[in-house]
């Protein structure tokens, strides 16, 4: 199980992101669970200065923009 | 500035061209090409096509409708067009460019340069107004200066690149680069005061205890194709969103060109009107609209006799103070602190204004 966090206020793009990384993993078969992180300070915490930022179990691996989905796939394997 | 922006540029930009060229990579390159030359033999013939499509409607040559409708259908084609354009080559520009990036060149940075450097950066950082804040937190917290954040905060939307290439493809580059001297001439004051103030009491109390961790990206090596995707993905994603926005604004615009006399205009928006600038930005803060859509606008206000700085004055309190991003950066500033921030750019607007009605006479 892949602790997945989406860090975003909120905005169109992060549900976007968030549905993009389930999307892939049910593709995959992989097994996630996905938190979405809104709150400015714990998003802060990470150290990105742009969002969506996607947060695979504990490590950052992208910040600002939507992501690629052969990127994802990347991520999750 | 040329100091400050082509070094970063210049920085990112890998080492070596990729050596081994593949044939999807030649591809792009001759898709990009051909598509730019179908682009230009287009817009050389808009002008003809526009006039021939006017004459095929029933209207009376030279009276008002069919002058509005002639700026329609001329202007409609050419601002989408040159909007295609401008916003595919910032999005290449961009994926040189990130928030993240943008940070850690201005961590640590004094006030002064650090006011410059992070103007310019303004212009080319990719961010979407939702990012405003994390961006803000990120910033501070990494140790830029808040005067420094502020520069940057100023000049992203002050000086929007989607305007300035429009600005220039319909009004001369002297306008342009006016416009682009100007706006960052008042995001690095503006900042620059706004540092002197020592201001850093004034944000909300939450944001002071916030610290940032530091965070390593993988490294993303672009390829040419990963930056012209980027630039088509620009295109899809800005003009998918905003071309209804121009199209109101083309629509606002050929009602002032067919209707507005232009004596009326002269008398309201000229140079004899002194309080017309202060009056526009008054008027123009809270509208909010975007950069690509008050163009037009721009364009035909501009035609009918009004004063150059006025009309500047006007887009730049349209684009750079709008009430949707002054909410938001509530999250992260107190009150006395944003009107700090929207006093500060208002007499910069202001300055703008009179200085250009005294320049461009």
């Amino acid at each position: 199980m892949k602790d997945i966090k989406v860090l975003g206020p909120g905005c169109k793009r992060c549900q976007t992101t968030a549905e993009m990384v389930q999307t892939e993993a049910d593709r995959l078969g992989v097994a996630v669970a996905i938190e979405k992180v809104t709150d400015y300070a714990a998003i802060a915490s990470f150290g990105i200065a742009s969002t969506p930022g996607i947060v695979i179990d504990g490590k950052v691996v992208h910040a600002g923009g939507l992501p690629k989905a052969e990127d994802i796939a990347q991520w999750l394997a | 500035m040329t100091e400050c922006c082509s070094k970063t540029a210049v920085d990112s930009i890998p080492a070596e061209p990729n050596p081994t060229a593949s044939p999807s990579t030649f591809a792009w390159l001759a898709g990009t090409l051909a598509a730019l030359t179908a682009w230009g033999l287009a817009y050389a013939f808009l002008q003809p096509a526009a006039d021939w499509a006017t004459a095929l409607l029933p209207l009376e040559p030279g009276s008002h409708l069919a002058e509005a409708v002639a700026f329609f259908l001329y202007d409609t084609p050419k601002v989408l067009m040159l909007l295609v354009l401008v916003v595919f080559a910032m999005g290449v520009v961009r994926s040189f460019f990130s928030a993240e990036r943008t940070r850690a060149l201005l961590a640590g940075r004094h006030e002064g340069r650090g006011n410059v450097a992070a103007a310019c950066l303004g212009i080319v950082t990719p961010f979407c107004s939702c990012s405003a804040v994390p961006l803000f937190i990120g910033f501070v917290s990494a140790g830029v200066p808040l005067g420094v954040t502020f520069s940057f905060l100023i000049a992203a939307p002050m000086v929007n690149e989607i305007a300035l290439g429009l600005l220039w493809a319909l009004l001369g580059w002297q306008v342009a680069l006016a416009y682009l001297g100007f706006g960052l001439l008042i995001a690095i004051v503006a900042g620059w005061v706004i540092g002197r103030l020592h201001l850093e009491g004034w944000l909300q109390d939450w944001v002071r205890n916030v610290r940032a961790g530091a965070v390593e990206l993988p490294g993303q090596r672009l390829t040419i194709v990963d930056r012209l995707k980027a630039g088509l993905d620009a295109v899809a994603d800005i003009v998918g969103k905003v071309w209804t926005w121009v199209i109101a604004g083309i629509a606002a615009g050929a009602l002032i060109h067919g209707y507005v006399p232009a004596e009326l205009l002269a008398a309201i928006m000229g140079r004899e009107a002194w309080w017309s600038v202060p009056a526009a930005v008054v008027v123009g803060i809270p509208m909010y609209s975007n950069a690509a859509g008050i163009i037009p606008v721009v364009e035909a206000l501009l035609g009918k006799g009004a004063a150059l700085g006025t009309v500047l004055a006007f887009m730049m309190s349209v684009i750079a103070l709008s009430a949707p991003e002054l909410i938001i950066l509530h999250k992260v500033l107190k009150g006395r602190l944003i009107a700090v921030f929207v006093a500060v750019v208002g007499l910069g607007i202001l300055a703008v204004g009179f200085l250009f009605n005294a320049l461009f006479a």
